[in-house]
């Protein structure tokens, strides 16, 4: 295709957007009616015609440039330098629940590393029978299983508790994936190396840590470890992303992401937690009085409307929409949502796209017509426990306004009669 | 723990765990040496369990902090633009912006060994001794005003440090607290009589904007251009390139504070491409100290002589730099570093 004709098609379309968008606007019952055949389909169009990519022109794909906007994004002024930092996965343009690994958030506290394979080891040391070290292959060997999980960070919304700051729901909501992870049950591991020297293990812990300069140590309750995390090393289907924690990581289902360790190399069974800097002066959460909560490694149920959102504007007039979001919950599966668009006076259930699954995000849709009116959009989650996603206001009574991380409250956003979207706060 | 406890259905994990899930071994892996367990085991618990015999003064440590960690955490560890600070904020905890330290929040100061033993000085992880992490703690203690100049930080006297925040932690209420109270059938119809805004994002202004991202379809290219221009690099052949790998490991000192090459950006200190044999002070959109804006003016190009001279002494050199690194004593790693940076250069 020539330039010359690049052009042409180019303006054709322009011109035929707005004439659509024109027609939705005036009628409201029935198709809309075209005023001119539409060149798109009265004319051979050059991709009708001519070849396309044989196959092998991209040998692993990335998505069409016409997707170039849905990218990872990060906030410069919230930390010093990025390799320390964390970008934000686009939920407002992504649909259903999984997130693909190369837009999904990213937080490393010493940059991601090049780890392979090959250089891969995994010590089990502490109170275990035996003190192990499994070499990649290793755990290839032992039987494994598939899960769905979210891995949300504990300061997702956190920069929200003092007020409406940041104007997308990629920047309010998006340190958060889901992926269907392949890995080996920890406990499985941690029977290899045996645990009868631990002893009763109800009051152990295991210490877990990564490779990279930070190594971001965790301390897990003992329960946790045997119950449900997985050393992880394919993440939907493939292997993880460097910058998800190639060739392993830990996957800590329904709990804060900083235990979630990437490039994970020990294991350490401890008969208390090591109360390591990301356990203390991190990842804990201060109350209006000064003290603050530690071991709040639950992420408690959540939901926001990614579509209409700042970043996901009503561009279509007036009539049928689509008003769609994600929820979540870190102690269960999700069993409800309500949608309000009145900010909270009244609410409707809206449809989940599946049955919630448990620790997993679930999608929900409120098909709707709408008249052009202004609306106060707001989503409420449930779970399986009973739990209702608090407003903004019932967090802030009982944990004031410093408590940074564990922000889980109800987001509004203002869509005005054109269609545009704000985050804002209501009374 | 005991929180843990009262749920019944972890109660029955553990059960499960007694049963038959112990199931026989599949015998993979090996068995970790004790060489091994040694150089990675370095967790240290706050009863003490894992300190290392050695020991170290606060005046010792102002010396290290200065060399290896001012240039982010500020002389004073009062921290340097968005850098952590490790000094001061007693009694901020209740206010409305808290100022947590490890004088005023850390609980444990163990965790300040743990964590500087395993993860700094910042891009050269790893590479303090004992020793000199005990003078570093005692001195940071010593900025916190919690020990006096002379106090010897030793694993006999770790403990016998009291931390002010010690008993400022609870375990994680919200089982009581939250989820009693945020249960049950939620309103539907009549909720409130009236919503009014009461804040907008947009006021503040403070969202990066979507100009970023419509450049993005290029962000996917960048990994290759820097695979090629480190190709191009190679192929120069005015540049040693073992005297240029050398000073790559010496950058490592300047990294928390310096980018370079492709993608640079200014951080505390300006892009350094283009550094070498180039004119003072002239990197756009950084704020230079006003020495470092004089001596631009007066037309000051960093030659090897002059690059080598501030980087030996950098306060010496230039009174008033903003540059808080103590300078590379050895000539050779001058040099090497002047090589690494000269690669860079376009």
């Amino acid at each position: 295709m020539s330039d010359k004709d690049n052009e042409t098609s180019r303006s054709r379309r322009a011109f035929l957007g707005g004439a659509v968008a024109a027609g939705a606007g005036a009628l409201t019952a029935g198709a809309a009616r075209a005023q001119s055949p539409d060149p798109l389909i009265t004319e051979i169009q050059p991709w009708a015609q001519e070849f396309g990519d044989g196959v092998d022109a991209v040998r692993y794909g990335l998505p069409t440039e016409h997707e170039g906007d849905v990218i990872r994004r990060n906030v410069e002024w919230l930390t010093a330098d990025t390799v320390s930092s964390i970008n934000f996965t686009p939920i407002h343009a992504l649909d259903g629940t999984i997130t693909p690994q190369g837009c999904a958030f990213e937080r490393h506290h010493s940059g991601a590393i090049d780890l392979k394979k090959d250089d891969f080891r995994l010590m089990i040391n502490g109170l275990v029978d035996t003190p192990l070290v499994f070499s990649y292959a290793d755990l290839e060997r032992f039987p494994r299983e598939n899960h769905v999980y979210f891995c949300e960070c504990a300061a997702n919304t956190g920069m929200e508790w003092a007020g409406a700051q940041l104007n997308g729901a990629q920047f309010t909501h998006g340190m958060i994936h889901n992926m269907e992870y392949t890995g080996v049950p920890l406990r499985t591991l941690l029977e290899e190396a045996g645990l009868d020297t631990a002893g009763d293990l109800k009051d152990k812990w295991v210490f877990v840590e990564g490779a990279d300069a930070s190594s971001n140590g965790r301390s897990i309750p003992m329960e946790k470890a045997l119950d449900d995390v997985l050393v992880a090393f394919k993440a939907n289907g493939e292997a993880l992303r460097k910058e998800h924690g190639y060739p392993v990581r830990l996957v800590v289902p329904g709990w804060e992401g900083n235990m979630w360790v990437k490039w994970i190399r020990r294991i350490k069974v401890t008969d208390g937690p090591v109360e390591s800097r990301e356990e203390t002066s991190k990842y804990t959460d201060t109350l209006a009085d000064g003290t603050s909560r530690k071991w709040t490694w639950a992420m408690d149920a959540k939901s926001v409307v990614t579509s209409p959102s700042p970043q996901a504007p009503i561009k279509h007039g007036t009539g049928p929409l689509v008003i769609t979001g994600l929820a979540w919950s870190g102690r269960g599966a999700i069993t409800r949502v309500d949608v309000s668009k009145d900010g909270g006076m009244t609410w409707e259930t809206a449809r989940l796209a599946k049955p919630g699954e448990k620790m997993a995000l679930t999608r929900f849709y409120l098909d709707t017509d709408w008249d052009g009116t202004e609306m106060l959009l707001q989503s409420r989650a449930m779970d399986d426990t009973g739990y209702v996603q608090p407003t903004k206001t019932q967090l802030r009574e009982v944990r004031g306004l410093n408590s940074i991380y564990h922000n889980n409250c109800i987001q509004t956003w203002l869509v005005r009669s054109n269609g545009e979207a704000e985050n804002v706060e209501v009374s | 723990m005991s929180k843990f406890l009262k749920s019944t259905a972890l109660a029955v994990a553990i059960a499960m765990v007694a049963g038959p899930v112990l199931a026989e071994k599949f015998g993979l892996g090996r068995m970790a040496l004790p060489e091994e367990i040694a150089a990675w085991d370095g967790d240290i618990s706050p009863d003490g369990m894992g300190l290392p015999v050695g020991s170290g003064d606060a005046l010792d440590g102002e010396e290290i902090f200065a060399d290896k960690c001012a240039s982010c955490h500020g002389d004073f560890a009062e921290g340097i633009d968005n850098w952590p600070k490790l000094a001061g904020g007693a009694d901020t905890l209740n206010h409305d912006d808290p100022l947590k330290t490890v004088g005023s929040y850390w609980p444990y100061l163990t965790t300040t060994f743990d964590y500087i033993k395993r993860s700094m000085p910042y891009g050269n992880a790893g590479s303090l001794s004992d020793d000199e992490v005990y003078a570093m703690v005692a001195y940071i203690l010593y900025s916190n005003d919690l020990v006096e100049d002379d106090f010897v930080l030793s694993n006999e006297t770790f403990l016998d440090v009291e931390m002010p925040n010690a008993n400022g932690f609870i375990i994680d209420d919200r089982a009581e607290t939250e989820y009693p109270v945020w249960t049950g059938e939620p309103c539907m119809q009549n909720c409130k009589d009236d919503v009014v805004v009461t804040m907008r994002a947009l006021v503040l202004d403070v969202t990066p904007t979507q100009e970023n991202a419509a450049k993005t379809p290029e962000a996917a290219e960048v990994e290759a251009e820097v695979v090629e221009a480190e190709a191009e690099v190679a192929e120069t052949t005015a540049i040693n390139a073992e005297l240029a790998a050398a000073g790559k490991k010496v950058f490592k000192k300047c990294k928390a504070c310096h980018q370079v090459g492709e993608g640079a950006k200014n951080r505390t200190g300006p892009i350094l491409t283009n550094i070498v044999d180039g004119a003072a002070g002239a990197v756009e959109g950084f704020k230079y100290s006003k020495p470092m804006k004089k001596v631009a003016e007066a037309g000051l190009v960093w030659n090897d002589a002059e690059l080598s001279a501030f980087l030996a002494k950098p306060k010496a050199y230039m009174k008033g730099t903003k540059m808080s690194f103590a300078g590379l004593k050895k000539e050779a790693d001058q040099r090497a570093l002047i090589e690494y940076l000269r690669s860079f250069d376009e």
